[in-house]
């Protein structure tokens, strides 16, 4: 008798002041606000956090690792966007 | 992203006229697994793979969620409030533990309900170290030390585990484990620094637990049937016997210190340093194994027991959560 699904939840957990909020891992709940409790619960059991953020797992659209090839070449052909890629000579010293 | 909707399980059980294709994916797949690299659940695996990890995952997290009970048992008789109070706190951390894994387990395409009801209908595995009696305080210091002690062998090397997800929440899990088996050896170090029948109790209690304890690391390495693959695709780095190994030599100078006896006559320590352990009595194993220990019953029992009882919670939040959706959008369109 399996119950009906609860939705699926994403948890992000800013852990100090200044920093990201960074993707923790996931739980169910029927609304946000329990989300928002559970994941208090499951996650910040050690003061692991300032601030939660929660998203609907449906609501995010990844990549597909299938096609990252594709997905990133743009910017692997591109070099010439890391300053190794340019030639200061030693006398000017550090640029 | 540890996102369901994205898993495509399906799709790796396709026709025949796509196998030449999968070898050549598997071959690839072998080549990420052996560069250590990781896997994420979007990654493209073989099927085996796939079954193998939601079997030793969900059986992982079964394991933690069961394995409150033992200790659970104990919450309103701790000695102190300051031993209650860890004691709870380490009982809530075996349900978070649980929480980490299922949704690790999930990312791999079954749901949560699934995983929950194959354990309640006894389809699925948990640890058997849970299927033993915690008869006395003793052994709530003994679980502590030693099967958390055990747990956190066998853990640390699932860090490395090559499914991303996996290796995520034992990361998690081991930086809150060490607190447990801390708490329980400083239990022991009390019991056995009190009164002659506090000593007493710490030496019933490891003569109790000090078998099942080496048990949970697996049938030795010539029997265990999971080992080979498992290797191979770098969800074991290290076989049953060796961490059993490392456990015994880890834990005989903890005994000592406390200046219990482990129950094993027959133990001696090689020239090297390790400690020989007598051969371990595989029929218990196999026997508890089989739904034939001493609480087998009582734990299932009191699984379905919470699970029954809490449908009215679960039915509740479902139904205020869609009232205040249908709700949202009344508002909405006026």
């Amino acid at each position: 008798m399996a119950t009906p699904n609860t939705p699926l939840w994403e948890v992000f957990i800013r852990s100090r002041n200044g920093l990201a909020h960074k993707h923790v891992g996931s739980l169910h709940a029927s609304d946000a606000t329990m989300a928002l409790q559970a994941a208090r619960d499951i996650y910040t059991r050690r003061g692991e956090g300032l601030s939660i953020w929660v998203v609907p797992s449906t609501a995010i659209t990844a990549s597909d690792p299938a096609e990252k090839g594709m997905m990133f070449e743009p910017a692997e052909s591109k070099i010439y966007r890391h300053p190794t890629f340019y030639e200061v000579p030693e006398e000017v010293g550090h640029m | 992203m540890y996102t369901q909707a994205l898993n495509t399980a399906e799709t790796d059980d396709r026709g025949l006229e796509d196998a030449a294709k999968d070898a050549a994916k598997a071959a690839q797949f072998q080549a990420r697994i052996d560069a250590e690299e990781r896997i994420e659940p979007n990654d493209w695996m073989p099927a085996a793979y796939r079954k193998t990890l939601t079997r030793q995952i969900s059986q992982h997290a079964h394991s933690e969620i069961v394995g409150m009970l033992p200790e659970g048992n104990w919450i309103t008789r701790a000695p102190t409030l300051r031993r209650k109070a860890a004691l709870l706190a380490k009982v809530q951390d075996e349900c978070g533990h649980g929480l980490y894994l299922y949704a690790a387990a999930e990312t791999l395409g079954s749901s949560r309900e699934e995983l929950v009801d194959a354990m309640l209908a006894g389809k699925a595995k948990y640890s058997s170290i849970f299927n033993y009696p915690t008869l006395t305080w003793a052994d709530i210091g003994t679980i502590g030390w030693l099967v958390d002690g055990a747990a956190i062998m066998n853990q640390i090397p699932l860090c490395r585990c090559s499914y991303g997800p996996y290796a995520r929440a034992m990361i998690r899990v081991c930086k809150e484990e060490s607190f447990h088996q801390r708490q329980g050896y400083e239990i022991m170090l009390t019991l056995c620094r009190g009164s002659d029948e506090q000593k007493a109790m710490a030496q019933d209690a490891l003569d109790r637990w000090w078998w099942p304890v080496l048990m949970m690391f697996g049938p030795p390495d010539a029997t265990s049937q999971h080992s080979d693959t498992s290797t191979k695709w770098k969800i074991k780095r290290f076989s049953n016997d060796e961490l059993r190994q490392k456990f015994v030599d880890a834990t005989v100078p903890q005994a000592q210190y406390l200046g219990l006896t482990i129950p094993d006559p027959g133990m001696t320590q090689d020239a090297d340093g390790h400690w020989r352990y007598s051969e371990i009595d595989w029929t218990e194993f196999k026997q508890v194994l089989a739904g034939n220990g001493p609480c087998n019953r009582d734990r299932m029992a009191a699984r379905r027991k919470a699970h029954d009882e809490g449908a009215w919670v679960r039915e509740a939040a479902t139904a205020y959560a869609a009232k205040r959706a249908r709700r949202q959008t009344a508002q909405a369109a006026e």
